[in-house]
């Protein structure tokens, strides 16, 4: 069955390659060879029982048990688990609600840069080629401890940026500031999506900007009717996207606040408290639970998105 | 008609041609774009002066980029290291994890994405949606049952379970270079066919040597991903001796211990000249592949 839609997908490609010979293409395309298949993909099919399918079915299972790599007798636990998540773990609140703040900043903002430096950028101007990789080299040091280290002197007691503005402000050491400082890390690393956005930029079609501008339509009116409408699959692409890998942010965090979400809690990420009870105390069947709780969490909110996509996203062909 | 434009004319003696405009706005873009462009890399560009000054100067000159004298000597101290091992160890081991795991991920990803770009098989539209559906699982789910296997194992403090998992590929790689042996033409694997190569003798005579730019592309990505990568070894490799770049410098950096900045800051700097590197030589292949595949960075 579902070669029945490889064959489909075949069939339209050919429709679409009038000119090659049709008997030539069917001899290639539909000779099967289950043998041969199975053989390629053999070192990703291994490697997805043994390190994803068995893993996380093993860590749900986990999520039911007291196990904790110590020895200690292991139980099933039933629900306890989240019940203590849940209901007896101040801690856990503290670092979902300092994740949720995190989420909710940093990828807005984060896109709100990238298309903004990305309209900038959709030039033919000479030295756009240079701006390019000036825009774009924070994003490709971004996941190193050298830039969370120089973050944290930038933004420290007697830092730059206290140096350059005047105030005499402990970034990470205030809870008021730590959590904006650490957005502020991930909001300069806009460049993937940028990227992203520009690739998208020079696939509208000029002839569209051409008749608005016939038509009379000023720049503010052109970006709001032609480009953002035309851009939304792709905004909508980057918005999945970085909510699931900002659900994720861990080296920054880990490294700036000294593993323990300094200050009060305030930085404390979902997976450095998922870390935390995993690899400090040794907590694996909590910890498991904890990454069950943040799997759902990501596969409800991308479901949520991809089920308003609908209503905002617009795919060219749409009568919309 | 033309004694009214010229009164016109006159009447604004300050109206700019058209090309002083463009010429005013063309400097409006640069003196804007490249001042915020400045601003971004600023940072790194601080760090890589304060690599070069003495500890009390990175304090007392704070936003100056012009250290006053060359303190060299940053790097050589840096370069002991912490505890009697030096950054030659960590920076061997960091090669070892990203030498090694980029040639396991690539070159398994290409195996893989041949079979499901070429070979029609049962259940193959299946397999590639899952394998599609594996990018968006968190890696948190997988990481403790992997821990706990690898360590009764005994595999903790090697770089097995470093290196291991990468022989599978990566979904992400894999997905990039199908849809570019999608792109190659299919003539060439049907005469080599009807020549009676077998599919295994089209792989290797005919699509590789055509998918050396994904092959570089996905290569570059790699090992960019692995170089930074510290949760992996950090929780892998506990042993100082075994330590990666990445893992050594936050032990290094540790705020608690810490007071040769200088020499942390050219540690700092030094960890992040393969990634320039390579960026210098490969930008092109860099920006195609975000733009093309829309990768994480």
């Amino acid at each position: 069955m579902s070669d029945n839609v490889i064959a489909a997908g075949a069939e339209t490609s050919l429709a679409q390659e009038k000119s090659r010979p049709l008997i030539k293409r069917r001899q290639y395309s539909f000779k099967r060879n289950n043998f041969v298949g199975y053989l390629f993909i053999s070192p990703w099919l291994i490697g997805f029982f043994l390190f994803s399918l068995i893993p996380i079915s093993a860590s749900l299972a986990l999520a039911f048990t007291n196990y904790d790599l110590l020895g200690g007798t292991l139980k099933f636990t039933r629900l306890e688990n989240f019940d203590r998540m849940f209901y007896h773990d101040l801690r856990y609140w503290k670092s979902v609600r300092a994740t949720l703040k995190y989420v909710f900043f940093a990828v807005p903002l984060r896109l709100i840069f990238a298309l903004t430096v990305a309209v900038l950028l959709n030039t033919k101007r000479r030295a756009v080629y240079f701006y390019r990789a000036a825009y774009y080299a924070p994003s490709m040091v971004g996941g190193s401890v050298a830039v969370a280290v120089m973050w944290r002197q930038i933004f420290g007691a007697g830092g730059l940026v206290n140096t350059v503005t005047g105030a005499d402000i402990r970034w990470f050491g205030d809870p008021k500031y730590a959590l904006g400082t650490l957005v502020t890390l991930a909001v300069w690393q806009f460049g993937s999506p940028m990227l992203i956005f520009l690739a998208g930029l020079r696939q509208i079609p000029h002839e569209l900007y051409e008749a608005a501008a016939i038509d009379g339509a000023g720049a503010a009116q052109r970006f709001r009717r032609i480009t953002l409408p035309m851009l939304t699959p792709i905004i909508f692409f980057n918005l999945v996207m970085q909510t699931i890998q900002n659900f994720q942010q861990f080296t920054q965090a880990f490294i700036i606040t000294g593993g323990n979400g300094r200050p009060l809690d305030r930085t404390l990420l979902y997976p450095l408290y998922l870390y935390r009870r995993a690899f400090v105390n040794y907590e694996m069947g909590y910890a498991s639970a904890m990454s069950w709780v943040l799997l759902g969490t990501i596969a409800c909110l991308t479901a949520v998105l991809f089920l308003s996509s609908r209503f905002w996203v617009f795919y060219q062909g749409d009568s919309k | 008609m033309s004694s009214l434009k010229n009164v016109q004319k006159a009447a604004v003696p300050f109206e700019l041609s058209k090309r002083q405009k463009q010429f005013l706005k063309g400097l409006l873009y640069h003196v804007f774009v490249g001042l915020i462009g400045l601003g971004m890399v600023y940072p790194i560009l601080w760090m890589v002066a304060a690599s070069f000054k003495e500890t009390s100067e990175i304090w007392t000159h704070v936003d100056s980029l012009i250290p006053q004298a060359l303190h060299l000597e940053n790097y050589s101290n840096g370069w002991k290291g912490i505890g009697g091992i030096t950054f030659t160890t960590f920076y061997k081991n960091s090669f070892i994890y990203a030498g090694l795991g980029t040639l396991f991920q690539v070159s398994a990803s290409a195996v893989v994405a041949y079979g499901f770009a070429r070979v029609d098989f049962a259940g193959k539209r299946i397999w590639f949606t899952l394998m599609l559906g594996t990018l968006m699982l968190p890696d948190q789910v997988r990481m403790i049952p992997q821990y706990i296997v690898f360590d009764k194992l005994g595999w903790v403090n090697t770089f097995y379970p470093l290196l291991v998992p990468r022989l599978g590929g990566a979904p992400f790689f894999i997905f990039m270079i199908v849809q570019f042996i999608r792109g190659i033409p299919t003539e060439l694997d049907e005469a080599a066919l009807i020549d009676g190569c077998s599919k295994g003798g089209i792989f290797f005579r005919i699509i590789l040597p055509q998918l050396k730019p994904a092959i570089i592309t996905a290569s570059i990505f790699s090992f960019y991903w692995t170089w930074d990568d510290f949760m992996t070894p950090f929780i892998y490799l506990t042993q100082p001796e075994l330590h990666t770049v990445s893992v050594a410098l936050r032990s290094f950096s540790d705020p608690a211990s810490a007071t040769d900045w200088g020499a942390i800051f050219a540690m700092s700097t030094l960890s992040l000249v393969p990634i320039f590197v390579i960026f210098i030589f490969f930008q092109r292949y860099l920006v195609e592949g975000i733009a093309t595949t829309g990768l994480k960075g």
